[in-house]
């Protein structure tokens, strides 16, 4: 009988490593969202000397691709220099696992999503950008456009429900077209600090519900 | 995969073939194995005939039909949809409006957008509340003197939602308008009776109810004109050509003959007690589909559990030996979560976090309660890694 998952994706789903919350970490990242059915937290532990990577932890919600991938990619990344663990693709971690079905390439995608994000967040954060690109709206939006909206399972950017933003003294406003008391209200404001907040040269990240 | 004995609650989909249903068919392989042909050919083809035609009467029979011949055996339920709705569409009535429900089987959708975008219907969908339910007010005023159709399903294949189709045939008949009902999930666990009931055009399938995979009938009502799908030899009183399959049509009768009463309270008691242990062991769940059972088809429960993907339940489960399925967009081919949990105005979430579990007389309580048990600790383990837990 043949499963459409290699034994090390089973291996990988059925126990995988390093999973569950990190307190205090020194970075994070979200990708994906519950909309989707498929959403991976990834938290760092980062080495201030030699900027080795001592601690990575997951956390899944998602199909069997997206566990196995979660996992596979924190053992890839243990112990790596930020540098060699930017390296880690999504072509790395579909070959340590044996191969996954084509079809669930993009559930997989998203934990070396939130891996590159946890990085970036990390140098943003640390003072260790080579190019400090000031945040302009560009960035903002472009960094938005990985918000999902849960009511369309799209993004935020592509479903209109943010059109607009405005950077002022280290401080992003973002305007969202939903009321304030909406059911996932309270959700996208959280996704959209977490997005924002790590950019290098901002201080506050501002939401403002403007939609009837 | 454990030792363990393997627990099969997808009967949604499909069910075991029952012994007695095998045993029926066998002799149409070995011994009675002539084409069924006309009364005044060969003892083979005539014994043959005989099989089918019995076979035609006993599904008459359940469904109160009038008359054995407006009983045409088809391929399955999908091709008995396909029949009934491309078969009117090709009948030049000059009608082309066709009402059907969002959260009808793909069989019926897509013939329906099918037709549409070859220009010759117009399909008007039926909204449906957070059970499933159609509103029969909408019905009535969507139905015009223009409709060619209404195709309505007796229950729902995902949430098991029993639509009130003796109602919505009344409506039809009152404005002249046909009435299909896809009554594959439902035929023989529910009771039909169109002598009471003025269903134009029914459809049934054989493997949902121990009988055979491959075998499914159109009802269809004396006088209702439908084109022909297949075209060849006549056969099926000129509906659909091509040499009966009276092995398969010899099952479907005994799955029907061999169905107690007894056997359907079984089904109900196992999916109280499912539902009820559920409820009762695992909290952030939440019942898809009609909450009072009467109004639910008997084999049928679905669930979401909050904060986990299905296809992890499901992989996690059939390691267990358990079979179920989910509405996740994760298992389905094209990545979309389920359309009926969409339109019933689920969020995406809800719908990834189902879990479809539909029984048989089969099935025994002390499954039920291993199911509980497993469902249970793989929620458990899943909700730990997710980050949506608090």
């Amino acid at each position: 009988m043949s499963l459409p998952y290699s034994q090390k994706v089973m291996d990988h789903f059925m126990h995988p490593h390093n999973v569950g919350k990190m307190e205090n970490p020194d970075a994070s990242a979200t990708e994906g969202s519950p909309a989707c059915g498929d959403m991976v937290r990834l938290y760092l532990k980062v080495n201030e000397e030699n900027k080795v990577i001592e601690e990575i932890k997951f956390e899944s919600y998602g199909c069997a691709s997206n566990i196995a991938t979660g996992s596979i990619i924190t053992d890839l990344a243990q112990g790596k220099t930020l540098e060699e663990a930017k390296k880690i693709s999504w072509k790395s971690a579909n070959e340590a696992l044996g191969g996954l079905p084509a079809v669930k390439v993009h559930c997989a995608v998203l934990a070396v999503d939130a891996l590159k994000t946890a990085i970036e967040n990390y140098e943003h954060q640390n003072g260790l950008l080579k190019d400090k690109v000031p945040t302009d709206e560009k960035v903002v939006m472009k960094r938005l456009s990985r918000v999902i909206n849960p009511l369309a399972g799209l993004d935020v950017v592509q479903t209109k429900l943010v059109r607009e933003c405005a950077i002022e003294d280290h401080t992003v406003t973002v305007y969202v077209e939903l009321p304030e008391d909406h059911q996932f209200a309270n959700n996208i404001r959280e996704e959209i600090i977490e997005r924002i907040e790590p950019l290098w040269d901002v201080n506050v990240v501002k939401i403002i519900f403007r939609g009837k | 995969m454990s030792d363990r004995k393997h627990i099969y609650l997808d009967n949604g989909a499909s069910t075991r073939t029952a012994p007695e249903v095998v045993e029926a068919m066998q002799p149409y392989f070995d011994e009675t194995y002539a084409v069924a042909s006309s009364q005044f050919s060969h003892t083979p083809g005539i014994l043959a005939r005989e099989g089918l035609d019995n076979a035609r009467k006993i599904i008459a029979d359940k469904l109160k039909a009038e008359n054995p011949d407006e009983i045409v055996f088809t391929s399955g339920g999908t091709e008995a949809n396909n029949l009934a709705l491309k078969g009117l569409a090709w009948a030049e009535t000059g009608k082309k409006r066709v009402i059907c429900s969002k959260i009808e089987h793909n069989s019926v959708l897509h013939s329906a957008q099918w037709l549409a975008k070859k220009g010759l219907i117009e399909i008007v969908t039926l909204d449906v509340d957070g059970e499933g339910f159609v509103d029969l007010n909408q019905l009535e005023d969507l139905v015009t003197d223009q409709t060619l159709l209404v195709s309505l399903q007796h229950a729902n294949h995902e949430v098991g939602t029993i639509q009130a189709i003796e109602a919505a045939a009344q409506i039809c008949k009152k404005k002249d308008v046909l009435f299909h009902t896809d009554a594959q999930f439902s035929f023989g666990w529910l009771d039909i009776d169109l002598s009471k009931t003025p269903v134009d055009l029914l459809t049934v399938s054989a493997h949902r109810i121990h009988g055979p995979k491959g075998m499914g009938a159109l009802y269809i009502r004396k006088g209702a004109a439908l084109e022909k799908m297949l075209h060849g030899g006549y056969h099926e009183n000129n509906f659909r050509s091509g040499t009966e399959n009276v092995a398969g049509a010899v099952g479907f009768g005994k799955a029907v003959e061999i169905i107690t009463p007894n056997q359907i309270s079984t089904m109900k008691e196992l999916q109280q007690k499912l539902i009820e242990q559920i409820k009762a062991d695992i909290p952030g769940i939440r019942i898809n589909g009609p909450e009072d059972l009467s109004r639910r088809v008997p084999n049928n429960v679905n669930i979401t559990f909050d904060l986990v993907e299905g296809e992890s339940v499901v992989l996690h489960l059939d390691m267990r030996g358990i079979a179920v399925i989910t509405g996740s967009a994760c298992f389905s081919r094209s990545l979309e979560p389920s359309y009926v949990m969409m339109a019933m105005g689920f969020t995406h979430e809800r719908a990834h976090g189902s879990i479809r579990f539909s029984l048989s007389r089969y099935n025994t309580p002390e499954e039920i309660d291993q199911v509980v048990r497993d469902c249970k600790e793989v929620v458990e383990s899943l909700r730990k890694i997710s980050p949506l837990t608090r």
